[in-house]
């Protein structure tokens, strides 16, 4: 227990330095929403600042920071000056779709890593090993970016897959089953590019890790015993692998973030991703802040999960944690 | 033994291919900026040696393009006239590396022009444009590394020098940005930062920006390497003789990081050329009529661009041998020096 409460007490600190961090941004900035208001003839210096002061963008940072806790603690992230709205429903709407995309991702691309290191760490420095280190190499040196557009053009020259967008037109009329099947048609592509973005990262890490478990006496005496290739490798090694593996679960969920957002935009998914983009570029501050702090939620959440998953499978963790 | 010769071989390979960046102006035919309204949106055009009858043709040439009858989009070789092309030819004038005026260029057609990568909508060259460009992208890679490469050393240093709190406090903020993703710090960093400015500054801010992200994984990794440097017997023989904090860090640490910070630098290079990409793409970093690899990439974001004109893709793969150059480097770098780890060599993202 002590060990979930530390690792829970590390991320309220995480998520508290995030907001404070992104609160001290947004006081070096020149300008805000406002300001284009003021250079427009019709509305009064008055009327402007009567906005801020509605919005308290007129008060010292420490106080409006208060504000902001204050109001979270309530459960609101702010209000948003470009939608006329609180930050909080906007967020839920778009960040349902980006979990929509991540958590598939990253289902796939655990999927696919585990058996594909495996395999290639079962046959270390022989040909398969070798096709796969190549082809993971050459994955490793294509850009996120470059690879969701190329990808996108594929998409779009072919026209096997749906560019952009959630779900068709008249997707409330479909039958559940082909409300699914289009679903499942627009992540195609997105979930393409994530999942072969983070793919080489994650078969080379489970490469590595169980390539060096193999190596173990217990191991070996595993095979002089003669138990079966299957459940050795994904029996015995697999599990004495997983410390680093879970770890690296922890990490893998932020390079996803930062992965969807950008091909959130690409591929025009509404996710968070757009939202922010355009929070940015209307320096709708509480937008920004708050579309930031829930991805650091997720984020943390991911580690959380991570760490439940270490205390489960690692028998080391549990020892020390009770012993404490 | 094959180990300093893998070192050096990707060492030349990037070598070669920065100076094809940095002589851009030799290497591209025309001027980045220089619009052609007649040309719009042309596809790459072919060099030819085989002329249309046939014939073998003595130097190089090209077919100029023509609108294919009754299509607005299609274009065919006009076969009538062949346009040669003259290497080491005198052309628009530029200035090498930003200093030495010239004239001189790799090729050029006879006045008439050749897109060898197509057009923009502005009758651009691409290929000029994707080479002038990568200046950008590349100097705002390497000076982003720098300052991020300082940053981390000078708190690096600081915190595994000092110790005490002020370890306690920078390295828990390290961890703040480690576990940022470091497309939303970058986000949130530019959010704050004004949006309407010169390129110029534009481009400092985007070093800035940048240069600000990475610094905590340097800086964690350097206040290892201070912790057990600063109890080694020269060290503490230097401090008997008297020697001063700053003269120490200096004189007799900072050397002993060098294999470090190298190997970070190889590491955050490309991923800040990456980064710069990625905020001019959103139209976040550099502005037009400035090209750099990431707001060439930007028209892609229309449909009928992306339809119409696959050329406009091809700033994108200009990257992809930087990527492998460093990434080559790294991993031969790590392996020098003897720290071989999976989790660096493939981390690619600075968190």
């Amino acid at each position: 227990m002590r060990y979930f409460l530390r690792r829970a007490f590390h991320a309220v600190f995480l998520l508290f330095g995030v907001s404070l961090l992104t609160f001290l941004f947004s006081a070096l900035t020149p300008g805000n929403y406002f300001d284009e208001m003021r250079l427009n003839p019709q509305i009064s210096p008055e009327t402007v600042a009567a906005l801020r002061a509605q919005y308290q963008l007129d008060r010292p940072l420490p106080v409006r920071y208060a504000h902001w806790l204050n109001a979270v603690a309530h459960g609101e992230l702010g209000f948003s000056f470009a939608y006329n709205s609180p930050v909080g429903p906007l967020l839920w709407v778009r960040a349902r779709n980006t979990l929509l995309l991540t958590v598939t991702a990253t289902l796939f691309a655990w999927l696919l890593a585990l058996p594909l290191g495996v395999w290639s760490a079962s046959r270390f420095g022989r040909a398969p090993d070798r096709v796969l280190s190549w082809a993971t190499a050459t994955l490793l040196v294509i850009p996120d970016l470059v690879l969701a557009l190329g990808l996108l053009i594929l998409a779009v020259r072919t026209g096997w897959f749906p560019t952009g967008g959630l779900v068709s037109v008249g997707f409330e009329t479909m039958s559940p089953l082909h409300k699914i099947r289009d679903l499942a048609f627009h992540m195609a592509l997105p979930v393409t590019a994530l999942v072969l973005a983070t793919l080489p990262m994650l078969v080379r890490h489970v490469r590595a890790s169980v390539a060096e478990v193999l190596q173990a006496p217990f191991l070996r005496a595993a095979v002089g015993h003669g138990i079966p290739n299957r459940k050795l490798l994904y029996g015995y090694a697999l599990r004495a692998a997983a410390n680093p593996l879970i770890s690296l679960f922890g990490f893998s969920v932020g390079t996803l973030l930062s992965g969807s957002l950008l091909v959130e935009v690409v591929m025009s998914w509404p996710g968070l991703g757009p939202l922010l983009l355009e929070a940015i570029l209307a320096r709708d501050l509480y937008l920004v802040i708050g579309g930031v702090l829930l991805s650091m939620i997720f984020l943390v959440a991911g580690n959380l999960f991570a760490d439940v998953l270490l205390f489960w499978a690692d028998p080391r963790i549990r020892i020390a944690a009770s012993a404490k | 033994m094959t180990r300093p010769r893998k070192l050096i071989r990707w060492l030349v390979l990037l070598v070669v291919f920065h100076s094809i960046i940095a002589g851009a102006g030799f290497f591209a035919p025309y001027d980045p900026v220089e619009q052609d309204r007649d040309h719009p949106y042309f596809p790459p055009m072919r060099v030819h040696f085989v002329d249309a009858h046939g014939h073998l043709h003595q130097r190089p040439f090209f077919y100029p393009l023509r609108l294919r009858e009754g299509s607005f989009d299609q274009y065919e070789e006009v076969t009538a006239s062949a346009v040669p092309l003259h290497f080491f030819t005198r052309g628009p004038a530029y200035r090498l590396l930003g200093f030495v005026p010239s004239r001189l260029h790799l090729f050029d057609a006879d006045g008439a022009r050749i897109y060898l990568l197509g057009s923009d909508a502005y009758g651009r060259d691409q290929l000029s444009r994707i080479l002038f460009g990568g200046q950008v992208s590349l100097l705002a890679g390497l000076l982003g590394a720098a300052v991020t490469l300082l940053l981390g050393a000078l708190i690096g240093m600081a915190a595994g020098y000092y110790g005490g709190w002020r370890d306690e406090l920078l390295m828990r903020a390290a961890e703040l940005f480690l576990a940022l993703p470091w497309l939303y710090l970058l986000f949130a960093l530019r959010a704050f930062l004004p949006l309407a400015v010169s390129p110029l500054e534009a481009f400092i801010l985007v070093v800035v920006v940048i240069g600000m992200v990475g610094w905590a994984r340097p800086a964690r990794l350097l206040r290892g390497v201070v912790l057990t440097v600063k109890e080694r017997d020269f060290v503490r023989a230097a401090r008997g003789f008297g020697a001063s904090d700053l003269y120490l860090l200096r004189r007799h640490i900072l050397p002993e990081t060098a294999s470090v910070l190298l190997t970070q630098a190889a590491i955050l290079v490309p991923q800040f050329v990456l980064a710069e990409m990625t905020l001019s793409f959103l139209g976040l970093g550099v502005p037009e009529p400035m090209s750099s690899w990431g707001n060439l990439l930007a028209s892609l974001q229309q449909y009928s661009v992306l339809v119409s004109y696959w050329w406009m893709y091809l700033p994108a793969l200009a990257i992809v041998p930087f990527f492998l150059g460093y990434l080559g480097l790294a991993s031969a770098l790590q392996e020098r020096t003897g720290d071989y780890k999976m989790e660096e060599k493939s981390s690619w993202s600075p968190t």
